[in-house]
């Protein structure tokens, strides 16, 4: 346990001191993850916000489904449990024929021209909310099946629009990401590995006087490690920053129009996703750059 | 010990570097290795810290054989040898006392080990006033007595010196061997390779001699047999 204690103390200041001595390699590490940890968590938040907007879109995205004229307005009530035991629907709220004139009439300036309209000449009808919009046109076939239904109707075209969209934003999110994680493990550990060239000489002595090679591993695994961490920390901080500048000033131009997420309902998973890439991407770049000089 | 039996060494580019070398160097005995430039003698050392394999033969070292040893056994193979490199090996960036101290660290010595066995190691090469200087502060002679020090620390079952006096006046090389002989004299065995013909002849001690691959003359007479171009 002393000699676990004394050697991670070893490890650690070897790898602080290490960090120091090559400081300019350190520095261009820091800046390669916090460049690769700010474009991926720019596009992240982007993604996210157009989740968000898409995924307010689809609450407004409803089936109408008429009821049968010859029903009351009892028995068409009564339909709304068989409504709701419908796969994918989340909620449906029922308007009598007189709820949906009103409305109707509502929307025109002059209202005169409707005096003459009945309210029996409409529908009862229920506006039916769904949990997938990707399942919407068989959730609309299910619906207008059901007896006493006289018709059911969607926007199946907008629907599959904000369903291309998502899958859109998702897919590049998703493809960008790994590809940036790609390049930026691979400079990264180009990085260590001109660090370790330089360090060649020092490697192979420690080999030659009996080190394993754990032994000189670690110190790079902890160079790795501070310098992913602090990467990530200072990506974590600018990210912050500037979503909040921008998100001051979507605001303040396009008030109303606009409404970004709060950085504080994804801070803490993004933290964590950005620990835990600087961490992997700096220990990660670390070991892939050493492997070569161990062959002594 | 060191044993060596018909040992055959052949490089990729077909180069025979040795061409059955036998010989075995005893638990505490001291032994100059000689020979001219690309006669076999780097290739001997390099096969005695495993850094190659033998084509042919057998090698053992201080009891590892090193025909079949695992690269994960290398590490406690090398903490049995104290190596004095031709080109000395020290790293620039630390002091002295850390060259020193880190071939310590290496097989896991504490602080208080590291502490306590340094400042006598330094104080026996008689570096004990230069422990905070770098490498590149100090004289050729000093350099050489940081990585014999650094050989020695670790209380090794035998030494193994490559050329250690090459860059030194005449003064600076006997006190190097005297130094070696005197590490001999505690009970290390010490194999020296060197081209250095009076000093060998004046320290009276076992000579290997060896040209083209093969062992020609191995005797105790301590004289140097064999006329170096």
């Amino acid at each position: 346990m002393k000699l676990s204690r004394n050697r991670t103390g070893y490890y650690i200041k070897e790898g602080v001191v290490s960090i120091f001595t090559h400081g300019l390699m350190s520095f261009a590490s820091v800046c390669i993850i916090v460049a690769f940890l700010i474009i991926m968590g720019s596009f992240a938040l982007i993604a996210l916000n157009i989740n968000a907007v898409v995924g307010e879109l689809e609450n407004e995205n409803i089936i109408l489904v008429y009821i049968d004229e010859h029903l009351t307005e009892n028995e068409a009530r009564a339909i709304g449990t068989r409504l709701l035991a419908t796969p994918n629907v989340t909620s449906a709220r029922f308007i009598t024929r007189e709820e949906a004139l009103t409305a109707f009439i509502g929307r025109y300036e002059n209202t005169e021209r409707f005096k003459d309209v009945d309210a029996t000449w409409l529908r009862h009808r229920y506006n039916v909310f769904v949990e997938d919009i990707e399942l919407i046109s068989q959730t609309r076939d299910d619906l207008a099946d059901i007896y006493g239904v006289a018709k059911a109707t969607a926007n199946l075209r907008i629907a599959q629009g904000l369903v291309t969209l998502r899958n859109i934003v998702s897919g590049a999110s998703v493809i960008i990401v790994a590809v940036l994680l790609v390049i930026s493990l691979f400079i990264m550990s180009n990085t260590i590995k001109l660090a370790a060239f330089e360090r060649r000489e020092e490697i192979a002595i420690m080999k030659m006087v009996g080190a394993t090679n754990s032994f000189i591993r670690w110190p790079f695994i902890y160079e790795g490690f501070i310098l992913g961490v602090f990467g990530s920390s200072a990506a974590f901080a600018a990210l912050w920053a500037l979503y909040g500048l921008v998100a001051d000033r979507a605001i303040d131009v396009e008030s109303g129009l606009i409404s970004l997420i709060s950085f504080s309902t994804v801070s803490v998973p993004l933290f964590v996703v950005f620990t835990v890439i600087g961490f992997g991407v700096g220990v990660g770049g670390c070991g892939m750059a050493l492997n070569r000089y161990l062959k002594v | 010990m060191i044993k060596m039996t018909d040992v055959f060494k052949v490089y990729d580019k077909g180069i025979k570097a040795l061409k059955g070398v036998t010989f075995t160097l005893n638990d505490g005995e001291f032994a100059f290795l000689v020979g001219p430039s690309g006669s076999g003698k780097s290739t001997i050392i390099k096969l005695l810290n495993g850094e190659i394999a033998p084509t042919d033969g057998a090698v053992m070292v201080n009891g590892y054989n090193m025909n079949k040893i695992k690269m994960r056994k290398m590490p406690y193979l090398r903490r049995t040898l104290g190596v004095v490199f031709q080109d000395l090996r020290l790293i620039n960036e630390k002091t002295v006392y850390e060259n020193v101290a880190f071939a310590m660290r290496v097989i896991g010595a504490t602080n208080k080990e590291i502490r306590a066995r340094v400042p006598y190691i330094l104080k026996l090469v008689g570096l004990e006033h230069k422990t905070g200087m770098t490498p590149p502060e100090l004289s050729g002679g000093e350099k050489q007595r940081v990585a014999i020090a650094r050989a020695l620390v670790n209380d090794p079952q035998l030494i193994i010196a490559d050329e250690p006096t090459s860059d030194l006046d005449p003064a600076r090389k006997l006190e190097i061997f005297m130094l070696l002989q005197e590490i001999n004299k505690l009970g290390t065995t010490v194999f020296v390779v060197t081209h250095e013909k009076t000093i060998v002849d004046r320290l009276s001690e076992r000579v290997i001699a060896i040209d083209g691959g093969r062992i020609i003359s191995d005797g105790m007479d301590g004289y140097y047999n064999y006329e170096v171009e």
